[in-house]
């Protein structure tokens, strides 16, 4: 336990270390929603949101960001690299075991996922009247196993790759995937149909953290979606992640 | 009693054969030397030692222990150094001795080996600053943090300055007097020749010598060769007739003397009691080099 503090200790410290890390996954959501929520229209409801303003209807995007940042694109980037560099290898012949820090990896995600989601809906609430999930529960089931199917999918990124380079290679369209579907880099309202339902089964499931964020529960099969590709994701990860 | 014993070790990639047969026995508190050529087996040999590799064949016991059933017990008595393992860019030097010293039960001070190892200034600098040389301090620093018994070094000094690989060799010798077993990978002879009691050459997976580096050195080409000019000319037959010597030549005005054992002595002494000055007297012994060509048929890495 005492190997397992310290590493999670030195990994923290390196992503905090890492200027760019927290920048992406936390600093730049939550600025995002300020410049947006500064802007008197974006804070009006409006019909096509489906009476919600711009900034609650695109809140749940912004914490995709964070989510496609840290789980598919910081997560497999530093393991590949640590598998590559030997940093893995080193610590196999240390009584610490090359998981403790692949856990302590994890970990860090995770927070950074939380803190971004409080800081999101804290700041909606606070100065521009986004209100609290309406449907905590759902919107705490939705947010854990988005993130969990992202995570999985990260890892099986890290597991399949073999050095840092080939990583980035896999990582980039899967976090612009992530990224388009989950209604970032074009709101989701322009979107064609069809492009919106894909995004709805997309991991992490954009619609179903609106829904429970501003009133109705998850759908099942959204939530269903990301728990199979969690599940299926998780296992190939498991089963070809190599230490070295 | 050996701390560290080899028995005919076999391991192979697919069809590649890396480790044929090897078999040493490391004794405690000396300096073992695994040298061979490129691509020998060396690497392999040693991370079964390790336990990073399972063996295919033969037998593998460190400390009494097996390094694959009680790896928990030997990662924290057997420190290693892997070959071409880096740290993370913006790891610091502090952090990362005090990071790994909390893998161990009884760890060195992480504050005192940072001295030791001649890093005390870089104590706060990120790994992707440091140079060579300390990069290598560091990984050493870091394979000594667990106070082991043992210390797998691999390939120490690849690609440091000679300045550097001086340091690091004296650092090894430091180690080795405060008790430490020490395995030493390398494909350097001087480095094999300064540091190692006794040295295992491998080649396509076997051990073709195992012996001290003089050793090594006599058993292949026990020849010694002086040179020299002499102030008077001289008879043959005072050369030949000394015990040691085997052959008299001369090259213009230049004698060549080939032999064997206490040469130089017998040759100066009978010149000296002859009134005769040897000048441009220059002695020619076989080295590590010519013993390890001889042994594995291949030229040296200078």
């Amino acid at each position: 336990m005492h190997a397992f503090g310290q590493i999670l200790k030195i990994e923290t410290r390196l992503f905090l270390r890492d200027f760019g890390s927290p920048l992406t996954t936390v600093v730049l959501p939550v600025a995002l929603l300020v410049v947006f929520g500064l802007v008197p229209a974006a804070r009006q409801p409006e019909v096509q949101f489906g009476d919600l303003s711009f900034i609650q209807y695109f809140a749940p995007s912004l914490l995709v960001i964070t989510l496609a940042m840290s789980a598919v694109n910081i997560l497999p980037t530093v393991l590949a690299t640590y598998r590559e560099r030997g940093v893995l290898r080193r610590l196999a012949t240390t009584p610490a075991s090359p998981a403790a820090l692949l856990a302590a990896q994890l970990l860090i995600s995770l927070a950074t996922i939380l803190v971004s989601a409080v800081l999101l809906i804290a700041v909606g609430r606070l100065a521009f009247d986004v209100p609290l999930p309406r449907h905590p529960l759902g919107f705490t089931l939705a947010l854990l196993l988005g993130t969990a199917a992202l995570l999985a999918l990260g890892l099986l990124v890290a597991a399949v790759a073999r050095t840092a380079k080939s990583a980035q290679a896999m990582a980039v369209p899967l976090f612009m995937a992530v990224m388009f579907f989950g209604g970032v880099y074009v709101p989701r309202f322009i979107l064609p149909d069809f492009l919106v339902r894909i995004g709805d089964y997309t991991p992490p499931g954009v619609q179903a953290l609106l829904d429970s964020w501003t009133g109705a529960s998850p759908h099942l099969s959204h939530l269903g979606i990301m728990a199979v590709v969690a599940m299926a994701a998780g296992a190939g990860a498991a089963k070809l992640f190599r230490w070295e | 009693m050996p701390v560290i014993e080899v028995t005919r070790l076999h391991k192979r990639y697919g069809d590649l054969v890396a480790v044929d047969e090897v078999s040493f026995a490391v004794e405690a508190g000396e300096i073992f030397g695994v040298l061979g050529p490129n691509g020998a087996g060396k690497t392999t040999t040693v991370e079964c030692v390790a336990g990073l590799r399972v063996p295919d064949g033969g037998g593998v016991s460190v400390l009494g222990l097996d390094p694959r059933r009680d790896a928990a017990q030997l990662r924290q008595r057997v420190g290693v150094q892997l070959q071409e393992s880096q740290l993370p860019d913006q790891l610091r030097v502090a952090e990362a001795l005090e990071m790994y010293a909390s893998f161990y039960r009884d760890p060195a001070d992480p504050a005192e080996l940072i001295e030791r190892l001649g890093l005390g200034a870089k104590r706060n600098t990120a790994y992707k600053k440091l140079s060579g040389g300390q990069k290598q301090r560091l990984s050493i620093a870091l394979a000594l943090v667990g106070n082991p018994e043992i210390a797998i070094l691999d390939e120490l000094t690849t690609g440091l300055d000679p300045q550097a690989r001086r340091d690091t060799w004296s650092l090894i010798e430091q180690v080795r007097s405060s008790g430490v077993t020490i395995v030493l990978v390398t494909h350097f002879m001087e480095e094999a020749e300064r540091l190692c009691d006794r040295i295992a050459v491998i080649d396509k997976g076997r051990v073709v010598a195992l012996d001290t580096p003089a050793g090594l050195v006599s058993s292949v080409a026990p020849e010694q060769r002086i040179r020299f000019r002499p102030s008077a000319p001289i008879d043959d037959r005072l050369l030949t007739d000394l015990p040691e010597v085997s052959a008299v030549q001369r090259t213009g005005s230049q004698v060549v003397v080939t032999g064997t054992g206490d040469l130089l002595h017998a040759v100066t002494s009978v010149l000296a009691r002859n009134q005769i000055v040897a000048a441009d007297l220059r002695l020619e012994q076989s080295t590590l080099d010519d013993a390890f060509v001889e042994l594995t048929g291949h030229r040296p890495v200078a």
